[in-house]
């Protein structure tokens, strides 16, 4: 990094020599509303380390803003947490959200040539599932009812749960249904008389 | 033949080897070794534990030399920050020379502490081959060793009572290390501490142990040993005193069943059980399962369960006797308040957050550190994560907690100020060191200016432990430090924007001073070689952290800048075993 030392002035330029990690040209000082800290371009960790460069100049403007500002490329080391600590959270929040039996599931239809697979987790409630089925599919499943089922639909759709039984869709709350159904299947309607009028 | 009378000296040193022997204090055994070459000489072979605080500040060589029947052996290698990523792995702070010379000098070895080192494999094997009477064996935050090397410790060491594993990283293997424990006959363990070990263990192997260990007290177990295998081990081992639970939750794929053991029996067997951890993958549904013991628990450590406060209230309300607490910051400010209002002889709290990052949530605030000082007066020791902090709070723990001997606050937004007054934090930490007579361990955070440093170099006489980062305006803020804080001992400062100047005024303290950690400051090569030529028993490190090399040295140019500066007194010439990106200034 090449910079000429200014010797003259009030104050030396301790830039010329000064240590930072700064990308080659590059040269911002931020002043913050307090009269403080240069901040420096910090290195992001190495997962965004392709971001940093562009996030870097905004990634200065922090802290002084409650407002949520958009995800920033985080400082390496920062906070001080150890590597074992912060993984066994992000382990656990793929974990989590990759547990149970209702993640992603293969979605068939009868009659149709191939399977599709659907993340619950998309969705937050049986109407919202149903469309995006309907949506896939193009067909008409129609409204649930608890006493009637799907009776006025050429499609039913059903689930396999975790022991195996095949159940109407929208019988159980929705929390349970994601954590239980482990495959889905629509049903010509005809078919599944049987299962609607128990 | 005739008879020699003693002469008078050895009768001196006779008497004051007997009276050294009850001297266990390193620190009072230094100021002994002073006063003259007798004493020195007598505490040399009196002191049984020897702790190196800096493993390159001398050689094993040197200490074995002058020690020569030491049983027990504590060992620092690498400075903290690098546990945050800061520096390329590889620095150093191998064990290998150690126990090579250990080996030869203290056959008699019995325990061995090492924290931050390097330990291979093969350094335990020689662990196990040179100590006969190897008892303990402590690692923490260790790395470079698998289940090979603990193989080997556990079927060579006969007597081996304590083999703890603490935040280590342990390298998977095939090895099942706790089939190696001899199969038959009583062990003489006592502690068993692996919850850092990321690899499954052998179950059976482990039971056959616990039934075969009546004088185990601590069992620490990772999170592949299910609920189900816990409760197995706590009916065969009622005497704990320290219990890490493994995952607190049944297998993947295992389903809530109608004959689930009575986990609650299993806790309410265990009489003296006054530390819990683990709950690591926990279920809450078995939280209650712990409810008997609570009122015993003088130490609590659920910083790996994500429960919220309504859920901690079920827990801590039975906590009366806690005296260490850590925890997760999911409990919220309303967590820490049930806290405060049940452990009143609180010492230590950890919060740690579960979201590590700048711009996450932060549940605990303010709010939260208030409480806990209102209702915890006997803090000594606190480390908190948090995103919103006022003046206003810590004031209020200064005031509160007069005990404080640590104080960490990690306000983890950088450069935030106090969210309700939108002022500098500096009369927050103006006010641990002013008021917390006791104080010897600070960390600071949030906006800071040269103020909050003046306020530590006039206050913090006792201050030994200082970490500092994205602070200060000016060079003004680490003089103050250097000049004013006599037993400093430890700094570790990072992206600050201190200079040579600052460094240079520091040169009075350095030696006695464990080591300088600076990084992203405003430091020059030219800065750092003038300090490593004014003081010739000072190691002065320059680091990159890309890992490359550094040309140059400071008879020539320094082409290159540098990222860190690690610099440590020293009786020995700079160490050998330096990596390429480090570079050893002269």
């Amino acid at each position: 990094m090449e910079r000429s030392v200014n010797c003259g002035g009030n104050d030396l330029n301790l830039e010329a020599t000064e240590l930072r990690l700064g990308l080659p040209g590059s040269d911002e000082h931020e002043k913050q509303s307090s009269p403080s800290v240069r901040t420096s371009n910090k290195r992001a960790s190495p997962e965004v380390a392709e971001e940093s460069s562009s996030l870097s100049v905004s990634d200065a403007r922090n802290g002084d803003q409650d407002s949520a500002p958009p995800a920033k490329a985080q400082v390496v080391g920062w906070p001080p947490i150890r590597s074992y600590r912060r993984n066994s959270f992000q382990q656990k929040k793929t974990e989590a959200d990759g547990a149970g039996a209702g993640m992603y599931v293969k979605v068939s239809m009868d009659g149709a040539p191939y399977l599709r697979k659907v993340d619950l987790k998309v969705y937050k409630s049986y109407p919202e599932l149903l469309k995006a089925l309907e949506s896939m599919f193009k067909l008409t499943i129609g409204e649930y009812s608890e006493r009637e089922g799907y009776n006025v639909s050429e499609f039913v759709p059903t689930y396999e749960d975790k022991d195996g039984d095949w159940m109407l869709v929208g019988d159980v709350p929705w929390d349970m249904f994601i954590s239980t159904c482990k495959r889905l299947r629509i049903m010509k309607g005809s078919e599944a008389r049987g299962l609607g009028c128990l | 033949m005739e008879f020699q009378a003693p002469y008078p000296d050895q009768v001196l040193e006779n008497v004051l080897e007997n009276v050294l022997q009850f001297l266990t204090s390193r620190r009072d055994r230094n100021a002994a070794s002073l006063v003259c070459k007798s004493w020195y000489r007598v505490e040399a072979l009196t002191r049984s534990e020897l702790f190196i605080g800096n493993c390159y500040s001398v050689s094993p060589k040197r200490a074995t030399a002058r020690f020569s029947r030491v049983r027990a052996v504590a060992i620092k290698g690498r400075p903290r920050f690098a546990d945050f990523n800061l520096m390329p792995p590889e620095w150093g702070a191998h064990f290998a020379p150690w126990v090579a010379a250990l080996g030869s000098a203290y056959p008699w070895l019995e325990k061995v502490y090492l924290k931050r080192m390097s330990v291979t494999d093969e350094d335990l094997k020689h662990l196990a081959e040179y100590f006969p009477y190897f008892k303990e064996l402590v690692l923490v935050c260790c790395d470079g060793f698998g289940t090979r090397g603990l193989a080997v410790i556990a079927k060579k060491c006969r007597q081996l009572r304590v083999l703890d594993l603490i935040e280590s990283e342990v390298a998977e293997s095939d090895m099942d290390w706790i089939g190696e424990f001899p199969e038959s006959g009583i062990t003489c363990l006592e502690s068993l501490i692996f919850d850092c070990v990321e690899s499954p263990i052998n179950f059976e192997a482990l039971e056959r142990l616990v039934i075969r260990s009546p004088s185990l007290k601590k069992l620490r177990l990772n999170r592949f040993v299910s609920i189900g295998q816990l409760y197995r081990l706590m009916v065969r081992a009622p005497q704990l005193t320290h219990l890490g639970t493994g995952s607190f939750s049944l297998p993947e794929g295992v389903a809530h069943g109608d004959q689930e053991p009575d986990y609650e029996s299993a806790f309410a067997a265990c009489k003296s059980l006054v530390c819990l951890s683990g709950f690591r993958e926990i279920t809450l549904d078995y939280l209650s399962a712990i409810y008997a013991v609570c009122a015993n628990l003088t130490s609590l450590n659920l910083s790996y369960a994500n429960i919220n406060a309504e859920q901690l209230k079920t827990v801590i309300f039975h906590c009366h006797k806690l005296q260490t607490f850590w925890v997760l910051d999911s409990i919220c400010d309303e967590g820490l308040q049930a806290a405060a209002a049940t452990c009143k002889d609180l010492r230590e709290l950890r919060v740690f957050p579960i979201d590590a990052r700048e711009d996450s949530e932060g549940p605990v605030s303010d709010v939260g550190l208030q409480a806990i000082s209102e209702g915890c007066r006997k803090l000594q020791s606190i480390l908190y994560f948090c995103q919103h902090m006022t003046n206003a709070a810590v004031v209020a723990m200064s005031n509160n907690c007069p005990d404080l001997e640590v104080f960490r606050l990690c306000i983890m937004g950088r450069h935030r100020p106090d969210h309700v007054t939108g002022e500098p934090m500096d009369e927050g930490f103006g006010a641990i060191v002013k008021n917390c007579k006791k104080l010897t361990r600070l960390a600071v955070s949030g906006l800071l200016t040269d103020q909050a440093f003046s306020y530590i170099g006039r206050y913090g006489k006792l201050v030994r432990t200082l970490s500092v980062a994205f602070a200060g305006d000016s060079d003004l803020g680490l003089k103050y430090v250097l000049e004013g804080c006599p037993r400093l001992q430890k700094l570790e400062i990072r992206d600050s924007p201190f200079g040579d100047a600052a460094l240079r005024s520091g040169l009075h303290h350095y030696y006695n001073m464990r080591f300088l950690w600076m990084s992203s400051c405003r430091l020059s090569p030219q800065g750092c070689c003038e300090i490593a030529r004014a003081l010739p028993r000072l190691v002065v490190e320059v680091i990159r952290d890309d890992g490359n090399v550094i040309r140059g040295d400071c008879e020539e140019h320094i082409d290159d800048n540098f990222d860190i500066l690690y610099m440590y007194r020293s009786l020995e010439r700079p160490r050998d075993d330096a990596p390429s990106f480090v570079t050893i200034l002269h």
